[in-house]
């Protein structure tokens, strides 16, 4: 017989599960509506405004149009690999949602190492979009596969030691404990967090940078790169396969920004002490979105030595100074 | 050293430049035109195909001298007149441009000593059918001219 607590548990985390999922769609959809007006603003036109009231109709059309379309296996595909990629792409996103902790009472699951599994499940879309652009049979998406790989072993180093640095001074991985650490006004956020690091905000800076290049965003986004390689790993792929790669590509922004949040930018509590909550969240992190696309209608697309330069001359060193920096300062003064 | 950290300032600031370009625009009014719910007025010297303006009493001014006609390069323009009894001058009776062939050159505006001639500010001339282009100009204002 099994116990009433794990039944209960079960389909707790079924229903989060299928939350999250719909959370991720959504947010698809209308981040990618956000992806066509925002630009209309900075670009003084209006945008997608015919499928409903101020076009907000328009994601569930673009929806329709991608499910009614056939997904097409060419010749030479490696059919097992081509249909495993958008699935291994998409879920590693989703079990990163599981993780992490929208406000203090609303997270699927609490776990001490909270931290760590956001940033393994993160580095596996790599490999799914990789297998994709390689089992595709098809030179642009070759090309796509191998440049994604250096770009994200390239800028994984930075992320990672700046994560570091935040681990040493926060002594935890538990995303909650990071969390309730920040608690009160913003100066209490790790952004501000002088007293442990004066390159708190650079290293805010770096995580920004590392987590746009790992969301493979513009103006990094080199394995897409439509104008060199028509449409990079996603070539091949029709109907919903391109849209699970679709999907899995905003999950990736929506994951790096709630990191951003939850690490440096105090998680679900207000800047003024006022209100915590569910709210402050979903503000942080919509604000932290509309950055990303205000980047990348702001740049254009970086050459790849540079992109690799930027990384290995620059955030790497940075990244390492700011590490060097938190230690010695907490020897002194923590 | 002082080259690298001056690339990095250099850089940054083009991209603080950039992003603050973008943000300023965003609250600028949008510039473009919903096309069909919305037109431009036309410039003055817009040229359409030509057309005959009307006198006082509603009659064409024109008095069938030919002289566009004989004016026109790729002979669009075929033209008929009369002179009806007791009247001093000549009337049209028929006037055609084939627009499939005009070029727009204007060169029978500008042959008119009459000011009988002039060009239109009708734009919206797409259509399946080769023989709408044939235009009688004498046809009271209907498809061919300006809504």
């Amino acid at each position: 017989m099994i116990p009433q607590e794990i039944i209960w548990e079960v389909v707790r985390l079924t229903l989060y599960v299928v939350g999250l999922i719909a959370f991720a769609a959504f947010n698809a959809a209308y981040l990618s509506l956000a992806e066509r007006k925002v630009p209309a603003l900075f670009q003084l036109r209006y945008g997608p405004k015919e499928v409903g009231p101020y076009g907000l109709l328009q994601p569930v059309a673009d929806g329709l149009k991608l499910m009614s379309k056939q997904l097409l296996v060419q010749d030479g595909t490696d059919v097992f690999l081509f249909k495993l990629a958008p699935v291994m792409v998409i879920v590693p996103a989703v079990m990163c949602l599981a993780v992490i902790p929208f406000s203090e009472t609303v997270s699927a699951r609490n776990i001490s190492l909270g931290l760590l599994a956001v940033f393994s499940f993160s580095s596996v879309h790599v490999l799914g979009t990789m297998l994709g652009g390689w089992a595709s049979y098809n030179k642009y998406a070759s090309i796509a596969a191998a440049r994604v790989v250096a770009q994200n072993i390239a800028y994984e180093i930075p992320l990672l030691l700046v994560v570091v640095a935040l681990v040493m001074a926060t002594h935890t991985c538990n995303l909650h404990e990071i969390v309730d650490q920040q608690a009160g006004a913003f100066w209490h956020w790790n952004v501000f967090r002088f007293q442990v690091s004066p390159l708190m905000p650079v290293s805010f800076l770096l995580f920004f940078i590392c987590m746009l290049a790992e969301a493979n965003r513009a103006p990094f986004d080199m394995y897409e790169a439509e104008s060199e390689l028509v449409a990079g790993a996603f070539t091949e792929y029709s109907g919903m396969g391109f849209g699970l790669f679709f999907i899995a590509e905003y999950a990736n922004i929506v994951v790096g920004c709630s990191m951003a949040t939850v690490l440096f930018l105090g998680g679900w509590h207000c800047p003024f002490g006022l209100l915590p909550g569910l709210h402050w969240f979903l503000i942080k992190l919509y604000v932290l979105c509309f950055c990303v696309i205000w980047v990348r209608w702001s740049f254009p697309r970086t050459q790849f030595y540079t992109l690799l330069n930027l990384s290995w001359k620059l955030l790497i060193p940075l990244a390492f100074i700011n590490l060097v920096l938190t230690a010695v300062m907490l020897k002194i003064f923590g | 050293m002082w080259n690298y950290l001056k690339e990095i300032w250099l850089g940054t600031y083009s991209l603080m430049v950039g992003m603050w370009i973008t943000l300023r625009l965003t609250f600028h009014r949008p510039v473009t035109v919903q096309y069909p719910y919305q037109t431009l007025k036309l410039p003055a010297r817009f040229r359409g195909h030509v057309q005959l303006p009307l006198d006082a009493n509603g009659k064409p001014k024109c008095v069938a001298c030919m002289a566009c006609a004989r004016a026109c390069p790729s002979n669009c323009i075929t033209m008929e007149g009369h002179k009806p009894e007791g009247a001093t001058r000549r009337e049209l009776s028929k006037y055609t441009l084939d627009f499939t062939t005009c070029s727009l050159c204007g060169l029978c505006v500008e042959s008119c000593n009459f000011d009988a001639l002039e060009f239109s500010k009708d734009y919206n001339l797409a259509s399946l059918d080769k023989g709408d282009y044939v235009m009688d100009l004498l046809k009271p204002a209907g498809k061919e001219q300006p809504k």
